[in-house]
Formats: C-alpha cells, sequence, structure tokens
C-alpha cells in the first residue's frame, strides 16, 4: 500500500526533524536565511570557529559538520515533508475528493507540532514578517496572477474589482467596528482593545483565500462568472488586505488619531493600489519587451520573467507601494506577449514553476499553521474569540448579500440566490490571513490573541466550510459550465457571437466590454504587438487554435520521433535548442506559415482522403473523427505499425494502454485552475497539460522505433495484414476491457492520445459522455471489415462486439 | 398632439409587451431608430452602413443582414426586407436580451434556441436549411479579414476543418455514398451545445440619455 509507505515516509522524515532539531537544540527550525533569528548566530559561529580548530589538531577521520548546513539542511526537509505530505495525499486521493488538502496539511502540522510540543521543542522562527512579505507572498500571488484566465476576468473586471475592493473594506469596517462594540463589554474583559486595534485584527481576518474553493469549483465545473469573480476577490483582495493592514499597522501605533489622518488614509489606499498596478503595467511590458531579444538564449528566459516579476514586487516595496497589485498586475500583463516570444518549453518551464514554488509556499504556511498552532501560548478568551468568529461570517453573508444587490444590475447575467450562497459561503480565511496574524509587530498589544483568534477562524472555515462547500454546491445544483471547450466551431461561433454582439451595440448605441475589447484589440494590434513581439502576426484567435491544433500534432509526431527529449528538458535539450536555434524556431510562431503551409499541404491531402473516407465507410460519432484526431490516427497509424513490426513490443504497448484506464483516473486537478483557460487560447492550456502528461507519453512510447517522419502519407497495404492479425487479438483483448475502459473513457483517451486530449476533454463534457457514458460500450464501433487504412488504434479498441452507433 | 402621445404610449405599451424590453428601454431605442433613420421612421441598408463603428466590424455584412432577414422577423417566408419598421427593429434586438431571473428552465432552452437560430440564419444566407461549405467558408473569411495577414488558405483549411469536425460530431456513420451537404440547425444545437449562448449573446440595454439603471432588473 502507498499509503502505508507514505505514512512511513513522513515518520521518517519526522524522525530526521527531530534529530536535527535535538542537535541544534533551542536553534530556530527554519531560521531565516539571512539570519536574523537571534539565537542562531550565536551558536553558529562558535561552532563554525571550533571546526578548523580540531582539524589543526588531528585530521579526523569522520566530522559531522551539522552547523555548517543547518539552515539550508532544515528548509530543504521541511518543504520536503511538506511535499511529502501532498504526494500522499494524491496517492490515497479519495481523501481529497472529500476533504481539501488545506485541511490535511494543517492536520500534519497539528501532528508534527504536537510531536514537538511533547518533546519541549521551541516553535521555529521561519515566518518572520520579512520572510513571509519579501520570500513567500510573492510567490503565492504570482502563482493567481499568472494562471488568472484573462478573459473571464476582463468580462467581470468591475463585478471582481467591487467585491475585492469595497467588499474587504466592508468586512474590514464591519467586523472591525462591530468587535469594537464587544470590547466595551466589560464581562469581557478586553474593554483595553481600542478601535485602531480592532480594525487591524479585522483587515487580517478578511484575506479570502481561494485554493481549496477554487479546487472544488474546478471539480464540479461550476459556471465561469462564480469561478471568475471568486478567483479574481481573492487575488486582489489579498492586495487591499494588506494595504489596510499596513495601514492599519501605522494607525494603531498611533495614539491618537485625527480627522485628517483618515482622510490621508483613504487616499494613500488610492495612491498604494493604483501605483501598483502602474508598476506592474510598467515592468510586465518591459519584461515582454525583453524576452524579445532571448531568442538565442533560451535558457534565461524563464529567469526573465521571474526576475521581473520580482523587481517588480521588490520596487514596489521599496516605495511602499501595493506591491502584490503590482506583482499581478506584471504577471497579467506579460503573459499575453511573453508566452508569444518564449519557447514552447521556456513558456512550460514557466508555468511549471510559478505552479511549485506558488504551492510550496502556501504549504508551508498552512503546515506551519498546524504547527504553531500547538506549540505557541494562546492567550484564549471566549468572547472575543466566539464573536470575532461569529462577525466574520455575518459580515461575510450581509456583504456577499448588499453588494451583489448593488451590482446585479450591472451585470448583464447576474448572480441569483444560489450564486451568492455560494460566493458567501465561499469565504474561506487562509494562509495570508495567518501570516499576516503572525507577523504582526510585538508592538501590538493583543498580539497573542490576533493570532489565537486568526487559528481559530482559519481552522474552522477551512475544516467545516471547506469540507462541506463540496456537498453543499452539489446540492444546491449550482450553475454548472463546460469549461474545457476547444474545438474549431467553438471558436470560430465565439468570435462571431462577440463580433455580432458588438455590431449590434454598435448599431443602438450601446457599449460594454466588447466595445472596449474591439478598441483594445485594435490598439494592441496595431502598436503594443509589433513593438513587444519578435515575429508580429497579428491572428485572430480561430487562427491559433487552428495552429494550435495543428502543432500539437505535429509535436506529437516529432515527439514520438525524437522519443525521451522532450519530456526530459535536461541540459543536453537546452544546448540542442540553443544550437538549432533557428530550426526549432520554426515550428513556434516566428515561421508557423513555413510549417503551416507545410503542414496544410499535408493536411489538406489527409482531410481528402479523409473525407472519401467519410463518404465511403463510416466515421465514428464521437471523439475519434475529429479533424485533428484523424490526423493523430494517421499518426498512431504509423507508430503502431512500427510496433506491429516488432509484434510483441507492439502487443505490450497497447497492453498498457488498453489496462491504463481502469485504475489510472487522474487525480482532481490540484492546482487546475492552471488550466482554467481551457476556453481562451491565451492560456494555451494544453502545454500546461501536456507538460504533465510528457513523463507518461514517453514512457509508453519508449517501446516504438523511430520512423522518419516522410511515412506519414505513406499508406502501406502489406502492414493491414499484419494489423489485422493485432486486431483480432486486441479485438477479443478489448472485449474484456471494454467495460472498465470505456467507464473512464474519457481518462483514457486523455492519458493515451497526449494531442488529442482537448478534444476528449471537451467531448467528454459535451458530446461524448452525454451521449455514450458508460452505459453505452461501444463508442468507438466500428466494422471490422472495413477496416481500411484510416482505421486505426483508436477506433480497433472497442470494435468488439460491432454495433452501430447511434446517430441523431 | 395628446391624442398622439398616448397613441404612442399605447403602441409602446404593446411593444413592450410583445417583446419584453421596459417602456423606458423602448423610449430610448426609439430615439435610437429614429436618428439612425433621420426620422423617416423606416430603416434602410444605408442607413446601416452610415454607422462609423459598425464600418470596422469584420462581419457587419452578416449584422445588417439579419436586421432584414424575414426569417428572423418571424415571417414564414424567405428573403430580404428592403426596409424595416420600428417593431421589426425591436424584435431583432429582442434577440440579444438576457434571460430574466426566474425563467424556468424550458423557456431557457427556448431562448437559447432562438438566439442559436439567429446566429444559424446569419450563416445560412439562402435559406435552405444547410450551412454548406461555401456559406461557412465565406463566414471564416470575414471573421478573419480584419488581419490582413490570413490568406485566404487558411480561411480554407479552417473551415475545411471545422466542417469535418461538425460532420464526425454529428453524422456519425455516413454511408457509402453519402455526402455532408451541409450542417442542419439540429446539428448546428448540437455542436455549440457547450458553448452556453444564453450567458453570452445578450446586450443589456442601458438608456443612455438618462444614465439610469433599466435593464437586467434581478427581482
Amino acid at each position: 500500500m502507498p499509503y502505508v509507505f507514505y505514512l512511513r515516509a513522513i515518520h521518517f522524515l519526522m524522525l530526521c526533524e527531530i534529530l536535527s532539531l535535538g542537535y541544534g537544540a533551542n536553534v530556530g527550525m527554519l531560521p531565516k536565511a539571512t539570519g536574523t533569528s537571534s539565537s542562531n548566530l550565536p551558536q553558529w559561529s562558535p561552532k563554525g570557529d571550533a571546526h578548523p580548530d580540531s582539524g589543526a589538531s588531528t585530521l579526523p577521520l569522520f566530522t559531522l559538520n551539522y552547523p555548517r548546513v543547518q539552515i539550508p539542511l532544515e528548509i530543504t526537509l521541511w518543504v520536503l515533508l511538506a511535499s511529502f505530505a501532498k504526494i500522499g495525499f494524491h496517492v490515497y486521493h479519495k481523501i481529497t475528493v472529500w476533504v481539501p488538502e488545506s485541511c490535511l496539511l494543517i492536520s500534519i502540522g497539528l501532528i508534527v507540532g504536537g510531536i514537538m510540543h511533547s518533546v519541549h521543542e521551541e516553535p521555529p522562527a521561519v515566518l518572520t514578517s520579512n520572510m513571509f512579505f519579501l520570500y513567500m507572498l510573492p510567490l503565492i500571488v504570482l502563482d493567481s496572477g499568472y494562471f488568472m484566465p484573462t478573459r473571464p476576468f476582463f468580462e467581470n473586471f468591475g463585478t471582481v474589482l467591487w467585491f475585492a475592493v469595497v467588499g474587504t473594506l466592508w468586512n474590514s469596517i464591519g467586523i472591525g467596528i462591530s468587535l469594537f462594540a464587544i470590547c466595551q463589554i466589560e464581562a469581557f474583559g478586553v474593554q483595553d482593545i481600542n478601535l485602531q486595534e480592532n480594525l487591524l485584527f479585522a483587515s487580517i481576518i478578511s484575506a479570502v483565500e481561494p485554493v481549496a474553493v477554487l479546487t472544488v469549483f474546478e471539480d464540479i465545473s461550476i459556471h465561469e462568472q462564480l469561478y471568475i469573480v471568486v478567483f479574481g476577490e481573492c487575488l486582489f483582495n489579498d492586495a487591499v488586505t494588506v494595504v489596510l493592514y499596513n495601514l492599519f499597522n501605522h494607525v494603531a501605533e498611533l495614539h491618537v488619531v485625527e480627522a485628517g489622518d483618515v482622510f490621508l488614509g483613504i487616499a494613500r489606499f488610492f495612491v498604494v493600489g493604483l501605483g501598483g498596478m502602474l508598476f506592474g503595467l510598467l515592468f510586465g511590458f518591459v519584461a515582454a519587451f525583453t524576452t524579445r531579444f532571448t531568442g538565442k538564449v533560451r535558457e534565461i528566459e524563464p529567469l526573465i520573467i521571474f526576475l521581473y516579476s520580482y523587481l517588480a514586487y521588490l520596487i514596489a516595496e521599496l516605495v511602499a507601494i501595493s506591491s502584490i497589485m503590482a506583482i499581478v498586475t506584471c504577471a497579467l500583463t506579460m503573459k499575453y506577449y511573453v508566452e508569444e516570444n518564449v519557447s514552447q518549453r521556456s513558456c512550460t518551464t514557466i508555468r511549471h514553476v510559478i505552479k511549485m514554488v506558488g504551492s510550496v509556499s502556501e504549504t508551508l504556511i498552512f503546515f506551519f499553521l498546524g504547527v504553531v498552532t500547538i506549540t505557541t501560548d494562546h492567550e484564549w478568551n471566549w468572547g472575543y474569540i466566539l464573536f470575532s468568529l461569529l462577525f466574520t461570517l455575518l459580515w461575510r453573508g450581509l456583504g456577499i448579500l448588499v453588494l451583489t444587490q448593488i451590482i446585479n444590475p450591472f451585470r448583464t447575467i447576474p448572480f441569483n440566490f444560489k450564486d451568492q450562497f455560494g460566493l458567501a459561503f465561499c469565504g474561506l480565511r487562509g494562509a495570508v490571513s495567518f501570516a499576516l496574524a503572525y507577523t504582526l509587530p510585538d508592538s501590538i498589544g493583543p498580539k497573542k490573541l490576533f493570532i489565537t483568534g486568526t487559528i481559530v477562524i482559519i481552522i474552522f472555515t477551512v475544516f467545516i466550510q471547506g469540507i462541506t462547500i463540496r456537498p453543499l454546491l452539489k446540492l444546491m445544483n449550482v450553475r454548472k459550465t463546460n469549461r474545457n471547450l476547444e474545438t474549431i466551431n467553438v471558436e470560430i461561433h465565439k468570435r462571431l457571437m462577440e463580433h455580432t454582439v458588438a455590431g449590434i451595440e454598435d448599431l443602438c448605441g450601446q457599449w460594454s466590454h466588447y466595445y472596449w475589447k474591439d478598441k483594445f484589440m485594435k490598439f494592441n494590434n496595431r502598436f503594443i504587438r509589433k513593438i513587444l513581439i519578435r515575429d508580429n502576426r497579428p491572428e485572430s484567435s480561430i487562427v491559433a487554435l487552428y495552429k494550435k491544433l495543428e502543432l500539437q500534432n505535429t509535436m506529437e509526431i516529432l515527439d514520438s520521433m525524437t522519443g525521451d527529449i522532450s519530456a526530459t528538458p535536461s541540459l543536453i535539450s537546452l544546448h540542442e535548442e540553443r544550437k538549432n536555434a533557428s530550426k526549432s524556431r520554426k515550428v513556434l510562431p516566428s515561421d508557423v506559415r513555413n510549417m503551416h503551409e507545410l503542414l496544410s499541404k499535408n493536411m489538406y491531402k489527409i482531410r481528402q482522403r479523409t473525407v472519401s473516407y467519410t463518404n465511403k465507410h463510416s466515421l465514428p460519432n464521437d471523439v475519434t473523427a475529429k479533424e485533428i484526431l484523424i490526423r493523430r490516427h494517421t499518426s498512431l497509424r504509423r507508430s503502431l505499425r512500427a510496433g506491429s513490426f516488432h509484434s510483441p513490443h507492439g502487443n505490450k504497448a497497447s497492453q498498457k494502454f488498453l489496462s491504463l484506464p481502469v485504475n489510472s483516473r487522474l487525480p482532481p486537478g490540484r492546482f487546475s485552475h492552471a488550466g482554467d483557460g481551457d476556453n481562451e487560447p491565451e492560456m494555451n492550456l494544453s502545454s500546461v497539460s501536456s507538460m504533465f502528461r510528457h513523463p507518461q507519453r514517453s514512457s509508453s512510447r519508449t517501446t516504438i522505433p523511430l520512423r522518419p517522419l516522410g511515412s506519414l502519407k505513406v499508406v502501406s497495404s502489406s502492414v493491414k495484414v499484419v494489423d489485422e492479425e493485432n486486431e483480432k487479438q486486441r479485438g477479443y483483448r478489448s472485449s474484456h476491457l471494454r467495460s472498465s475502459f470505456t467507464s473512464s473513457a474519457q481518462q483514457s483517451s486523455r492519458s493515451l492520445y497526449g494531442s488529442t486530449r482537448n478534444i476528449s476533454d471537451e467531448d467528454g463534457g459535451s458530446e461524448h459522455e452525454e451521449q455514450e457514458s458508460p452505459p453505452d460500450p461501444h463508442a468507438w464501433v466500428q466494422d471490422p471489415q472495413n477496416n481500411s487504412d484510416m482505421q486505426h488504434p483508436l477506433l480497433r479498441r472497442s470494435q468488439w462486439p460491432p454495433q452501430k452507433p447511434q446517430d441523431e | 398632439m395628446g391624442g398622439s402621445q398616448s397613441d404612442r404610449a399605447h403602441k409602446f405599451q404593446h411593444l413592450s409587451d410583445k417583446t419584453g424590453f421596459s417602456i423606458d428601454q423602448i423610449n430610448s431605442l426609439h430615439k435610437r431608430f429614429m436618428s439612425l433613420t433621420e426620422n423617416e421612421g423606416v430603416l434602410r441598408r444605408e442607413h446601416l452602413d452610415n454607422i462609423i463603428n459598425l464600418a470596422v466590424n469584420p462581419i457587419r455584412r452578416q449584422i445588417t443582414g439579419a436586421f432584414f432577414d424575414k426569417r428572423n422577423l418571424g415571417q414564414n417566408e424567405d428573403g430580404y426586407l428592403q426596409e424595416i419598421e420600428f417593431e421589426d427593429f425591436l424584435t431583432i434586438l429582442a434577440f440579444f436580451t438576457p434571460p430574466k431571473q426566474g425563467t424556468s428552465e424550458e423557456e431557457k432552452q427556448n431562448i437559447k434556441k432562438e438566439k442559436l437560430r439567429f446566429l444559424f440564419n446569419m450563416h445560412d444566407t439562402d435559406n435552405d436549411g444547410f450551412i454548406t461549405l461555401d456559406e461557412y467558408k465565406r463566414l471564416v473569411e470575414e471573421l478573419l479579414s480584419s488581419n490582413e495577414t490570413i490568406e485566404t488558405e487558411t480561411a480554407k483549411a479552417i473551415s475545411d476543418a471545422a466542417m469535418l469536425e461538425v460532420a464526425s460530431v454529428t453524422m456519425g456513420q455516413m454511408g457509402p455514398d453519402e455526402y455532408y451537404e451541409g450542417i442542419t440547425f439540429a446539428h448546428f444545437q448540437k455542436i455549440l451545445k457547450g458553448i452556453q449562448i444564453e450567458t453570452k449573446m445578450n446586450i443589456n440595454f442601458w438608456n443612455l440619455d438618462t444614465i439610469r439603471v433599466q435593464c437586467g432588473k434581478s427581482k
């Protein structure tokens, strides 16, 4: 059982931790790298000095210089432990379906904290204010900022900002004032907390945490508007909260607050927010401009992105404007342009690394929250804490109710009651709140009470709301959407619709975001792109999608040709890429035209052939017969044919294919808001997901020998015989596997056919699942006799027993 | 004067019942209509050609066409009118009203169907019930016409691919001699099932004159 193994691994790691703690007793467990934790340095230096001394006397056979490596070692171990925890949750992924990951992380943290407490260990001094604000927070927000789905975000821009700014202000001020009122009641004994401190606390606990909720949203594929509003709200709400936090932090240290200060505070609020946005825009454009020139030095492309984002953050911090705003705007701005400039692999790396550091940083905070909950001494005040919990929930609910009433008339699709409930219920508090509370300066009197209160609120919301939100939303049957649309038709009609709406609006003198989008796109195409993008070729998203699908197919073919190289972006491949810089550019925007022409000719032939095939025989009525798939068939057929020459290998491989789906249900995308731009080409989801699937693909492909690309066109008839033999075997086999296979047909096609993934995703949602879900296992039915060369592995799979596919 | 005033109010009330617009919206749309038609009261194609913003819209031909399309105007015949009146104008715009809250599932389906039908009619210029490859291609070309760099080859490739996609999704098995002649409305509905048109093809008809909120009355 992997789970047992995982537990053992955790135990082992804990042991390591404890041992290391025992050794470096009383030293901050994860001390800040710069070494501000005071207990750290004194201990470190004497031992460091001691070593050369002992080395001078005799040459030791074996030395243990723990202090030297202590800091990085401990950090590594913590991160490793947290990562193991994450792996573990997904190994046994039934848990994560019902319990959000943050709950599990906190629980693990609680256990570790309990152990540490029992050995009388000091709480680690990791989370200093600087550590959090300079290293962890930027990573978290960069993650969300970069993966913000652009199109729906701008479509709901107003609402998002409305909830993020006004909603957070509403919460902070509402909670702050009502808590202040509570403080006046003598029975609770907290009269010493003044209004400023209450407001500070309130601002801390109004930061809403998206990850848990968004994961649930992804899984039940909730409708776009709700999704994006929660996403955007959480993101910008962090920015607002931090601004408020700093503001109130400042104010809380003043003893007298004058009316002038209040106005200054309000003015500052706007200066800070808008300033951050401007900075972000500036850096975003500069970053995009820089990547224009990285064509020859591919390996530093990802670095450019990280450096500029971080620079935006730091400089914004330097001049004390909203650094979160800056980094988020920077990420949003540059994403679009950068991803056209950089190579496919750099793009993959960027996404991967951003995702990784973001989630690690968040994981650590949750983990740490658990530890701190046990190890610090709390100041518990029933009245204050329970009332703050009550007010948190109350003001959130009220806020959503009132704010949606105000915003609804302006929305094309107003939020209905269910949506409002969803919004209100999604107000989990999380990592940012905790970090803010924990890093409060000591000069704040009731700091301990605040930390305790924050922890209680976080644990309550994360556990109770986090666990119940999925069943509740399911129960309420909130409006769903099919978020994986990527077919040419859909794209065309989306455009068509947008243009129509824009046209009609022009016609009756109305305007909306379509109007602005039109205007912006024109400006963008005319000026911005020319400056920022190396090979500027303004293109419609339809063409982009079409090219993308074609490109994917090509990549597939190339992939199978070059084996593992693309799967492991190693140093070698980087070098190779640099060597072939000009050559590999051809695949990417620069000379898609050549490629495209080449392809479209090739494709066109295939297409014609396919059409005739359509006439002669039959097309499977689902996934398989899409344009791309047909091309894909060709490549698959080719590879299978290659396999059939090495018959045993080929069989083995196909067996692997067939058995894969049975237990390879992919875990519900943990951070799948990575991919929520499915329906917008800019997001280029497929490259994200393809990178996740690379290993799988390559491993299942290793048995396939390389073949020249030219065989794409070759249709060998001699192979057919061999194929048909294999076919029969497969046919029988598939009849055994059929039921399980089809029940997870979607997964299987995901894992099997990299390039067709989009389509099968889409189909799983729209056509495929509805029409031929498990009850009808013969999705890809073909007539075995008619096995012409255009019928391929895909069809073969379940062609036994033959049956007519149902049609409309 | 008073007579015509109340007459007009009565007429607007009638239109409001028919199209679902509020009286205020109808008033402001009427103003717009009159200014478009230069107070003639009947709208002709050349009026629409004068709109500057519309001139840059890649599919203006289809959009203006839709206003004069008899099929959209609830008439059971095809072909195009030369001029339309205010009532027809409103009928067309009514395709774009957002669904109100509390509409039943069935009504929503109807709204969706109507909107799709509107799009379909934009495609199907010869009204034979099929979107043929040629029609499709022409539309794609026009959609892409705003980018100068796109060659017709691309448009052709795309429309081919799209057509094939439709054929494969909808037809499934085809007989040996069958030829996919075009997208029927049923197929059209099927391929665009996931697009949630009822949440997208909407316009909030604000009353721009008074900047008062007129539309999307939530309750």
